[in-house]
């Protein structure tokens, strides 16, 4: 066992990156709700967005434990940049590498490596935290399939050119009737919905997907029919790990203003943290950000050596996130009004937070997860 | 960044995991009703070598690292927190501040003696009126010729009957303060030192806890451990080697109260199934199965940093707050999950509960823990 931090310069050269080319626009995109074309040429510059990209197809090809510490980073500067770079790599490109045919990843992940952003279709109006309720349907006609359906809270929707989605082929079989496909933007009867006017993470766009009578090929079939449900649980696995790692990067980011602002702010005629209620609150955030931090390096360099890692990722998003609720809200404390005004950045820590205690299965479908896991080893 | 055990560690774990089982399981209940520790427990423990654990070879001890002293320290916890204390301070406490500061002679003396358990040490820093505020002490040892004459009242001192030697922190220099005190090794049977009766405490029962009380006993100056009137760093800098066993032990508590919850919730059986089946009892355990393996996590790094770069405070400080105040939740859960057998002594968890409950008092409570945790952050 080690805890060698061989990755100090890795991560310094990340943050100075970040803080030169994403910080600056991260207040305005939250504010004015948009994507930012910039923000996205920086993290296209560095072949980001092909972090966990197998290098033969254009990636980085990055280990787990140095991709947790880019979202960690992008997400410390910016939450909505953090939420839409984790969904396009834990959802987007790893999916189709982990499922897809070999023509499927030479067609999609060279593309996706250089920033052709995928999303990732799972949720609809009925089927939240039970994804197995899936109703958008597949009918084979032909060797083709004709989707129809709605797909809700999709990340990117608006700006993504390839979305990744879930759809019933089969009544029969409970989740192993359901199946994934791949499409692309601008197929036929493929449409964008609704645009969700969200508290946080209001620079990555979220909206509806709509599938009206669209035909696909069987090519764009993502792995077996009714392996669907599998898959997803599989992809899930990974993606909690980036919104753990997002969690902790907005933690970190309030631990850091907290202290700067504690420092400088001045009561009493002294710093507001020679006041033990303010000191102790300082101690334990960065006990409980440290404890986020371990609990996903270890679970990513679980899955980088491919040990069992199900119980430990939801263990990792739930501990992070719900750090990074208290940390957030205990950042805004300290700083008082100024901690709900725009001119600090507490507030916008605070809504981006709250995605991640819900995204990629809520506080609560974790505690399930982890039960489960914990009861199926008593029966070992 | 490796989260593995090597094959030594392991060997470590198994050899305090071994003892547990075979020694202390079976008769933990017993030695806490009774409140005492057999003898023959002790003479095996000296035999195997727990009483020279942290001790160099070269003095006749097994010379291991902290990760290994922190994994022995967990696994005889989670049999018998109160036989872990005592293993705890005679090892990181009282044969660390003679390697540390002890002459040559004092080194030659009583390392060998008490690395094979010849004697078992005890180590003596609190009084009545100085607990947390350990530089307020009041007990003297005034220079007299080639003597020290001891004076005053120590509180708190863990295994004080068995003793062989007790370092006792006192005033050789009351005007000064906290720059006047010194560490000095007293032997048992000094005439003028008189052991109080045992406390009732809460918990730890089977551990012996007394008072020391001190007239006008005489201590040769050879006794002195470092230089005069440098006592307080001596204890500060032993403060980190204390804490890492106290963070360990109630990880180990906190594991054992876990199992024992979890056992018992998949057959205690209500409205018609098992309890570990209603998802208000799944939350709990996964809570507190998240909470251990982030306290271990933390535990751990603190180890292996004090082996590979020594001070660091902060990390350690935050290992013990983090681990104490979980053991606390954990144990508290396990009771409640019994529900009415939590609360009586048929079940385990009963003393589990009682025992964590110092474990955020000694060796610096959470409230110092985090003193040095918001200090060090606000340092940078």
């Amino acid at each position: 066992m080690d805890f060698d931090i061989k990755y100090k310069d890795f991560r310094k050269e990340i943050r100075d990156y970040v803080e030169e080319k994403i910080a600056p626009h991260a207040a305005e995109v939250d504010r004015e709700q948009f994507y930012s074309r910039e923000i996205h040429q920086a993290v296209n510059d560095k072949g980001w967005w092909g972090s966990t990209v197998p290098k033969e197809y254009g990636g980085l090809g990055l280990s787990t434990v140095e991709y947790a510490i880019i979202v960690e980073e992008i997400s410390r500067v910016c939450g909505s940049t953090g939420l839409t770079f984790a969904a396009h790599n834990s959802l987007g490109t790893f999916p189709i590498y982990a499922f897809g045919t070999e023509e499927q990843r030479k067609k999609y992940l060279p593309d996706g490596a250089k920033g052709s952003l995928i999303a990732f279709g799972l949720t609809e109006p009925e089927a939240g935290s039970d994804a197995g309720g899936t109703k958008s349907r597949a009918e084979k006609s032909n060797g083709s399939y004709i989707l129809n359906g709605t797909k809700c809270w999709i990340t990117s929707a608006e700006t993504c050119d390839y979305a990744i989605l879930t759809a019933r082929t089969s009544d029969e079989g409970g989740v192993k009737g359901i199946s994934s496909f791949i499409l692309e933007k601008g197929m036929e009867g493929f449409s964008v919905g609704k645009k969700e006017n969200k508290c946080g993470c209001r620079g990555s766009n979220t909206a509806y997907m709509h599938f009206d009578d669209l035909k696909v090929p069987e090519s764009q079939r993502l792995g077996e029919e009714g392996m669907g449900f599998k898959q997803f649980m599989i992809t899930l696995d990974g993606g909690r790990i980036s919104i753990g790692a997002m969690a902790l990067g907005l933690a970190q980011a309030a631990l850091e203003l907290a202290l700067e602002y504690s420092e400088s702010h001045i009561e009493n005629g002294k710093p507001i943290n020679r006041n033990q209620g303010i000191q102790f609150k300082l101690a334990d955030m960065g006990t409980q950000v440290e404890a986020a931090r371990l609990l996903i390096y270890k679970t990513a360099w679980m899955k980088d050596n491919k040990i069992p890692y199900t119980k430990y990722s939801a263990m990792c998003k739930l501990y992070a996130s719900e750090v990074a609720n208290f940390c957030t809200a205990t950042a805004i404390q300290i700083l008082g009004l100024d901690g709900i005004s725009e001119d600090y950045p507490a507030s916008r820590y605070f809504r981006d937070m709250k995605l991640c205690e819900i995204g990629e299965g809520t506080s609560e479908i974790q505690r399930i997860v982890i039960a489960r896991e914990l009861l199926k080893d008593l029966q070992k | 960044m490796n989260f593995d055990l090597s094959e030594d560690h392991i060997m470590m774990r198994d050899f305090g995991r071994e003892f547990a089982a075979k020694r202390l399981f079976d008769i933990a209940e017993e030695m806490d009703a009774k409140e005492y520790m057999p003898d023959e427990v002790i003479e095996e423990a000296k035999e195997l070598g727990f009483f020279g654990l942290l001790a160099p070879e070269e003095y006749g001890g097994e010379g291991i690292d902290t990760l290994s002293y922190a994994l022995i320290i967990e696994e005889l916890s989670k049999a018998c927190a109160g036989f872990a204390i005592m293993i705890s301070v005679h090892n990181s406490l009282v044969m660390k501040a003679i390697e540390y500061f002890g002459t040559d002679e004092q080194k030659k003396e009583y390392l060998p003696k008490l690395a094979s358990g010849e004697i078992i040490g005890a180590y003596s820093l609190s009084e009545p009126g100085s607990g947390t505020d350990a530089g307020s002490l009041k007990c003297q040892a005034i220079a007299e010729g080639d003597h020290y004459v001891f004076n005053g009242t120590k509180s708190w001192v863990t295994s004080a009957q068995r003793a062989g030697i007790i370092i006792v922190f006192a005033l050789t220099d009351p005007e000064k303060g906290p720059k006047g005190i010194s560490a000095i090794i007293v032997p048992a049977g000094t005439e003028g030192m008189s052991l109080g009766a045992p406390e009732k405490k809460m918990g730890l029962k089977c551990s012996d806890t007394r008072e020391v009380s001190f007239i006008d006993a005489k201590v040769p100056k050879a006794n002195l451990i470092g230089e005069e009137n440098h006592g307080f760093k001596v204890a500060l800098s032993l403060l980190d080697n204390g804490r890492i066993g106290v963070a360990a032990q109630a990880l180990g508590i906190a594991e054992s109260a876990f199992r024992e919850a979890f056992n018992y919730s998949k057959e205690r059986k209500q409205f018609g199934r098992p309890i570990s089946e209603f998802q208000a009892i799944q939350f709990k355990l996964a809570d507190m199965a998240t909470q251990i393996d982030a306290a271990k996590l933390l535990v751990y790094r603190a180890a292996v940093l004090n082996d590979a770069e020594g001070l660091h405070s902060r990390e350690i400080s935050m290992a013990k707050l983090f681990a104490t105040e979980m053991s606390n939740y954990v144990v508290d859960e396990a009771v409640q999950i019994h529900g009415g057998y939590g609360y009586v002594k048929e079940y385990p968890v009963e003393r589990y509960f009682r025992d964590a409950r110092v474990t955020e008092i000694y060796e610096g409570t959470s409230e110092a823990q985090r003193i040095v945790i918001s200090r060090n952050l606000l340092k940078g």
